[in-house]
């Protein structure tokens, strides 16, 4: 197993360039807790369970993205700030296809 | 004015387990929590999700566990206020504290134990430009008296279970009831979706799918909506109430201003002793405290609020000898005049 690189454009506009574990069974919400490029207590509110949209991200880089669940669809369909390119960070799973992944926190809400 | 021993802020797991630590050194606890019912987290975002890290419980449902915890300490008669927030403290000159909600109920207790989670959940307000200006003039995020309804044009947003209860209750009570989401699917228990099936095709629910709610119409109050929907150009529908129900948020709220030391959203504490604040007499237990180290476990709560307590017990008693004692040996005495204990062993010779 690798780590990946991978860039997060934080809830204030700064990029942040990390390395993910792909053999730790991560998140792209648990990557994001890890390096704390949210605030504690405001993203993966639910723990992870697709249940709060607090780790809703915007997908910029062409990536092949796992299937969306009918959970995390539905989750979604009673969000906010949501675009085309929203998924939910708990959903996506560290793997070594996703290196290079490019992805913004969506607003607090 | 409600007295107390020990006044529990947050009715989570870490809450309802205090109130059985305490309970065994005969202190009595009070609950308040922003919620309607206890449980925090575990009933209102996932009850009927497991949980595998309780200590001999190899499975569990969040719901299943919330229920357990009340049978635990029912014989400690433990007071709830519920349904509202825990919004002022005030110390008295006798180190006690006097702490208010935003419903202005005063409770008055000797030790305060904030076991808040995440914070008070709070509404998730849709991002309607002046939805603030009609805030109980017409749009409501939480239904407390259905009768408000009676006879009105309501329109209901949102897609899960509140949104397709509520639906179902008002029909028979509002004059008229549309229920808008941005899905054609909603995700909710299968005999609400089917009974709001069967209530539309009766004519007695107006279903705008995929739709939303753009803007808000009325001077004083609300009179109507308007609705985007998708193959439409937008409309305007009367309504005398507007109720989006996107679910809750935690916000750590008012406690975050009594003072105390915050650090990343959290309430810091002395993990070396007893999980007290910076203020005496104030702790902080569960997911709302931070330390070294912490990990947000209920049952990592559940040994913060047994150490909490035993502190709690010399604050109270300065003077009073005790030692722990194992509930094997001494039993568990309630307050409501129950005892459990131990069966005792038969001594008896065998010819």
């Amino acid at each position: 197993m690798q780590d990946i690189q991978l860039k997060i454009i934080d809830r204030n506009g700064v990029t942040h360039e990390v390395i993910a574990p792909t053999d730790m069974a991560m998140n792209l919400m648990e990557v994001v807790r890890s390096y704390e490029l949210a605030e504690e207590g405001t993203i993966g509110i639910c723990g992870g369970m697709a249940m709060c949209a607090s780790c809703q991200c915007y997908v910029n880089s062409d990536h092949e993205l796992p299937e969306m669940s009918d959970d995390e669809d539905a989750m979604l369909a009673e969000a906010f700030y949501v675009k085309e390119n929203s998924r939910l960070g708990c959903q996506i799973q560290m793997t070594p296809e996703l290196h290079g992944l490019e992805v913004e926190l969506a607003p607090e809400s | 004015m409600i007295t107390t021993d020990i006044l529990i802020i947050g009715a989570g797991p870490t809450g309802l387990f205090t109130v059985f630590e305490a309970g065994l050194l005969k202190l009595r606890c009070h609950l308040i929590d922003a919620l309607p019912q206890p449980g925090g987290q575990c009933s209102e975002i996932y009850p009927k999700k497991p949980i595998y890290d309780i200590p001999a419980y190899p499975e569990i449902l969040a719901g299943d566990l919330t229920d357990k915890l009340m049978e635990q300490i029912k014989q400690f008669k433990p007071g709830f206020t519920l349904g509202e927030r825990a919004e002022t403290i005030e110390k008295q000159t006798d180190e006690t504290f006097i702490v208010t909600t935003n419903k202005g109920t005063k409770h008055h207790a000797k030790i305060v134990a904030i076991a808040g989670g995440l914070g008070s959940f709070e509404p998730r307000k849709p991002l309607i430009e002046n939805i603030s200006d009609f805030e109980d003039k017409g749009v409501e995020y939480i239904i407390r008296d259905p009768e408000l309804y009676r006879n009105k044009k309501v329109v209901i947003s949102g897609g899960g279970d509140s949104a397709l209860d509520w639906s179902i209750f008002l029909t028979n009570i509002a004059s008229e009831v549309t229920l808008i989401h941005r899905r054609n699917e909603f995700r909710g228990a299968q005999d609400s979706v089917e009974k709001v099936q069967e209530l539309k095709n009766l004519g007695k629910i107006t279903i705008l799918t995929p739709g939303e709610v753009k803007a808000l119409l009325g001077k004083e109050k609300l009179t109507g909506v308007v609705v985007e929907k998708e193959g439409f150009d937008d409309f305007i529908i009367d309504a005398d109430h507007f109720i989006p129900l996107f679910g809750l948020s935690p916000k750590l709220g008012p406690i975050a201003n009594w003072g105390l030391e915050i650090e990343k959203n959290a309430i810091k504490v002395n993990n070396a002793l007893d999980y007290q604040t910076n203020i005496p007499g104030i702790y902080a237990i569960g997911d709302v405290n931070t330390y070294p180290g912490k990990l947000k476990l209920i049952l990592c709560g559940f040994h913060e609020a047994t150490l909490m307590c035993q502190s709690a017990y010399q604050r109270i008693f300065p003077n009073k000898k005790y030692v722990m004692k194992y509930t094997t040996v001494g039993g568990v005495d309630g307050f409501d005049g129950t005892r459990k204990e131990a069966p005792k062993a038969v001594i008896k010779s065998i010819d």
